[in-house]
């Protein structure tokens, strides 16, 4: 049975003046329909690219030099920018990090709204505005006729961006990929914005592909994790699974570093030492082998592969396989 | 390590050497001012000296044509000089006026700029207001009028005298602007940043903060536009001496040479004015070259008007 | 909105403060008003008694405010070389520069957009490199030398083109003001060659200046977001980066028309069009000071209100000011 999306072995390239540098490293995952998936990494471990990959829309000069991603079975890698573009927006939709910066600042909401409809279906204006004021209800703005006919900027940054989820919902998508959608929110907001999103996914059995830093939003609000670190999936499982056992060490460090977490009050945050390679020298072996606690030999040398560890959980680290590939919990 | 090895191994070298057109815009730059240099010695005549001129040897062609002399390889001028120790000279001339004209720009618009992206406040508004007040005019036209001014106070004759020095003030004048603007962008860009809190802490006056400290981080972006202003200083000083408010005939710059030639060309005799024109497109064209090659290289933000 | 206009006016009376404080102390300082009138034949002892009933011995202050008065009620003083008011001289001359900045503008527009947007779009290709490349060799000429080329070219050599002055006009609004070249074709005939060469001296900068705001439009995020939506290039090129990029230039376009006015003063030497850059240098070279500061002021409104117009329009265009009210 063919899955709602499969992104299989997936490598993405830059073309830099001084040669290719890899972005992302041969990662895979599957979604299935209403399923909700959480990428989770520091910023330039790759997530981003892994959610603009899937659209074909990395930004020049990336490229995916091996791989391949299945969408309801159809290999839309290979596709070309036209036929990808009926996908962009129409099936799979995307919400940007910063609301401020991703609607265009010269044209009315229902101006950006109409045409997203238009490029997708065969509609008059006024039919499209209908569907466009429907979405806004469901995004629970308040008067959103009005809304149509501002501009962006007249409208507050929690505002832009239920109006930017509203814009994905136009085309009733089967997956939504949200790229840090709360980062450039306030707190309160940010709350707001993740319960909408769980809500939406429920109410119209979407999929949705969240991308964050933020592995305690991840823990709330998605099924599926996968924990990225420079370019790599290095674990991947369901999700109160790996936050429960984390069974990678960085896992494990990301977990411990959640504010009231793990730690109790007064006491100081757990802390990964040391900072995340750049793509351009990252280290022999086990890419995090410089920050880890539990480096061996082994480590420096050859790079760990995804492995089954046990209860649906898979991780790429030499010192927790044991035996047959299952960890010891 | 040594300021030279520390330049061998820089960025700017190692884009230098791979960018073609930078480097043959160098050569041909170098060779042009090495030529405005030399022109007394390698010239075969002085054009300035009356008693070297014969009109009777005026309009000969230049010595591929015919009619032309082997003496005269570029051919003479309406008043018998031959054009090519001209051009030297008239290439040494608007070297010396564009040189000096935005050696005084770059001088009062740094003064300016730093006076107010450092004070701020009223001193500031006060500065940029003039500044901008002027900035709205186009420099040419500031030029052309500083230009006409001087000359009805000083009338022509001494206007003529004088011309050099004059024209040096009246670029210089018509674009500080320039200057003043892009100082103190970055100044101000500077001035916000730890390091001048932490040199202000430690006790150093102002001055000493803006000459050792601020003025250093500014210079990248002086760099990038004092090619842009050479360039604009050689086409004011072009476009004035060809409104006869320029370098007189006796003693020509490329700009007076071509306006010379210009009564000329109905008749035929194209080259006075073409090879100026050559040699004036080659100065700034390359000038121009080097400067889009530098600002590529440097990328300061420059301040958008 | 209605603040940020009265603003822009305020500081728009307050330049043109600045310039006729400018004007007028120069000609305090060097005119000869009483030349100006009755010419040079005159005893010293007339001379006096005029400058006296001219006031010119009046305090500067005061003699300023009566230059502002006379300014606001049209006397900009008297052109000693036409004997007659000097802005009714310019405003002789102003029809001939106009249709010569008029016809420039329009060739810019013209070209500049379609080649700024494709070398924008398509910056590897053969063609925008050959743009760009003589773009860069057109800042580098001087706008006479493009115009003295092309006079060697179309007029001298090949004969088909005129080298100078307007040819046959007509009157415009049969009132004898605006003679118009625009109507007839001996008239469209000569504007071609000096429009062309004024407006080499832009279109550069124009090509230049719509490809790099182009260019750093196509990489903000809205643009990329408009490509995750599903949008077709030609949309995303058209409307939504076009309009962006417009923005910008039309500021820019209205400050390089007030500097399309410095040009005409060497484009209407090289071709002896009677126009007011003409005329300037014709009282540059006989001293005539009130014509030369009555250009200064008349130029320098010019300059402020399109300036003030276009700023006011900008904010007409750009949502993000209107409401704002500010800038």
């Amino acid at each position: 049975m063919s899955h709602l999306l499969e992104v299989r072995d997936l490598e993405v390239k830059f073309a830099l003046r001084f040669g290719d540098i890899t972005a992302i490293d041969g990662a895979s995952f599957k979604l299935d329909r209403g399923e909700k998936l959480g990428l989770v990494g520091e910023s330039g471990a790759g997530k981003s690219v892994t959610g603009f990959s899937i659209i074909n829309l990395i930004s020049k000069p990336g490229y995916i030099s091996k791989g391949k991603v299945l969408f309801e079975g159809k290999e839309i890698s290979s596709y070309s920018d036209e036929q990808m573009r009926k996908i962009r927006g129409n099936s799979i939709s995307m919400i940007f990090q910063d609301p401020m910066m991703t609607l265009n600042p010269v044209f009315t909401i229902g101006f950006q709204m109409v045409e997203t409809i238009q490029a997708h279906r065969n509609i008059s204006k006024a039919g499209a505005e209908k569907i466009a004021l429907e979405k806004l209800k469901k995004v629970h703005i308040p008067s959103p006729e009005q809304r149509l006919s501002q501009y962006p900027h007249e409208l507050s940054g929690g505002m832009r961006q239920r109006i930017i989820i509203a814009v994905s919902l136009l085309t009733d998508p089967a997956i939504i990929i949200a790229d840090e959608p709360t980062t450039a929110l306030d707190v309160t907001i940010q709350a707001e914005i993740m319960d909408l999103l769980q809500e939406l996914c429920a109410s119209d059995n979407m999929a949705l592909i969240l991308i964050t830093h933020d592995l305690g939003v991840v823990s709330q609000v998605t099924e599926k994790i996968a924990v990225m670190y420079a370019g790599k999936i290095i674990e991947y499982g369901p999700t109160d699974q790996v936050v429960t056992y984390p069974v990678h060490p960085y896992t494990e460090g990301l977990i411990k570093s959640i504010p009231g977490n793990v730690v109790n009050p007064g006491e100081d945050l757990v802390q990964i030492p040391g900072m995340m390679p750049t793509l351009t020298n990252i280290p022999p072996g086990c890419a995090f082998n410089p920050r880890c606690y539990l480096r061996q030999a082994v480590c420096t040398k050859t790079t760990p592969e995804l492995k089954d560890v046990g209860n649906s959980v898979m991780a790429a680290c030499h010192m927790r396989y044991k035996g047959d590939g299952r960890t010891n919990q | 390590m040594t300021k030279l090895q520390k330049f061998k191994e820089s960025y700017f070298l190692y884009s230098f050497k791979r960018d073609k057109v930078a480097i043959g815009s160098f050569l041909i730059l170098v060779t042009l001012l090495m030529l405005a240099i030399t022109a007394p010695w390698i010239a075969p005549m002085n054009p300035y000296d009356a008693e070297n001129i014969d009109i009777m040897n005026s309009e000969i062609p230049p010595m591929w044509s015919e009619g032309g002399e082997s003496v005269y390889p570029l051919g003479t001028d309406n008043m018998g000089r031959d054009m090519f120790s001209t051009m030297l000279y008239g290439l040494r001339t608007s070297m010396i006026i564009a040189g000096g004209a935005v050696l005084l720009q770059a001088t009062l618009g740094i003064l300016v700029g730093l006076t107010a992206g450092y004070f701020g406040g009223r001193t500031d508004a006060f500065l940029m207001r003039m500044a901008d007040i002027q900035f709205s005019f186009p420099y040419l036209m500031v030029a052309i009028f500083i230009g006409a001014i001087f000359q009805v106070v000083f009338g022509i004759g001494s206007y003529e005298r004088l011309a050099v020095p004059l024209l040096i003030v009246i670029i210089g004048l018509a674009e500080w602007p320039m200057y003043a603007r892009t100082i103190r962008a970055s100044v101000i860009g500077e001035v916000n940043k730890e390091y001048v809190e932490a040199a202000r802490v430690i006790g150093l006056s102002r001055p000493t903060i803006m000459i050792r400290h601020v003025l250093p981080n500014s210079l990248t972006s002086v760099m990038v536009i004092s090619t842009i202003q050479v360039a604009n200083a050689v086409m004011s000083e072009a476009a004035l001496s060809y409104l006869g408010l320029g370098m007189p005939v006796t003693t020509p710059s490329l700009g007076s040479l071509i306006r010379s030639g210009f009564e000329f060309i109905f008749s035929g005799s194209w080259w006075i004015t073409v090879f100026p024109g050559i040699w004036l497109i080659l100065f700034v064209l390359v000038i121009n070259l080097l400067g889009d090659w530098l600002r590529d290289v440097l990328n300061p933000k420059l301040y958008k008007g | 909105m209605f603040a940020f206009i009265i603003r822009r006016i305020l500081q728009a009376i307050l330049v043109m403060l600045v310039i006729s404080l400018v004007g007028f102390s120069i000609k305090n300082s060097i005119g000869d008003p009483v030349r100006d009138l009755v010419g040079e034949r005159v005893t010293p002892k007339e001379r006096a008694a005029m400058a006296e009933k001219l006031g010119l011995n009046d305090p500067f202050s005061t003699q300023y405010v009566r230059f502002l008065k006379n300014a606001l009620h049209g006397d900009l003083g008297t052109s000693f070389i036409y004997r007659k008011p000097a802005l009714e001289v310019i405003l002789k001359h102003a029809p001939a520069t106009i249709e010569l900045v008029l016809g420039s503008a329009l060739i810019i527009v013209i070209f500049s957009l379609p080649l700024g947007m494709y070398t924008a779009l398509k910056p590897r290709s053969l063609f925008s490199r050959f743009v760009m490349g003589f773009s860069t060799l057109g800042v580098s000429v001087p706008v006479f030398l493009t115009a003295i080329g092309f006079i060697y070219l179309f007029a001298v050599t090949w004969h088909v083109l005129p080298s100078y002055g307007r040819g046959e006009t007509v009157d415009l609004f049969g009132n004898g003001y605006w003679q118009t070249g625009f109507l007839t074709i001996d008239g469209l005939k000569h504007l071609i060659l000096p429009c062309i060469s004024l407006a080499s001296i832009m279109m550069p900068l124009f090509i230049r200046l719509i490809r790099s705001e182009m260019m750093e439009v196509l990489e903000t995020e809205y643009i990329k977001y408009a490509r995750a939506k599903g949008l077709s290039p030609m949309r995303i090129w058209f409307v939504h980066a076009f309009k962006n990029t417009l923005l910008p230039v039309v500021t820019v376009f209205g400050i390089q028309i007030g500097i399309m006015f410095a040009f005409t003063i060497l484009t209407e030497t090289v071709f002896q069009w009677q126009g007011m850059g003409f005329m300037f240098l014709d009282a540059v070279q006989r001293a005539d000071i009130s014509l030369l500061i009555a250009y200064l002021v008349v130029v320098g409104s010019v300059f402020v209100i399109v300036n003030t117009v276009v700023d006011v329009m900008y904010g007409f265009i750009n949502p993000t000011v209107r409401v704002a009210g500010t800038k």
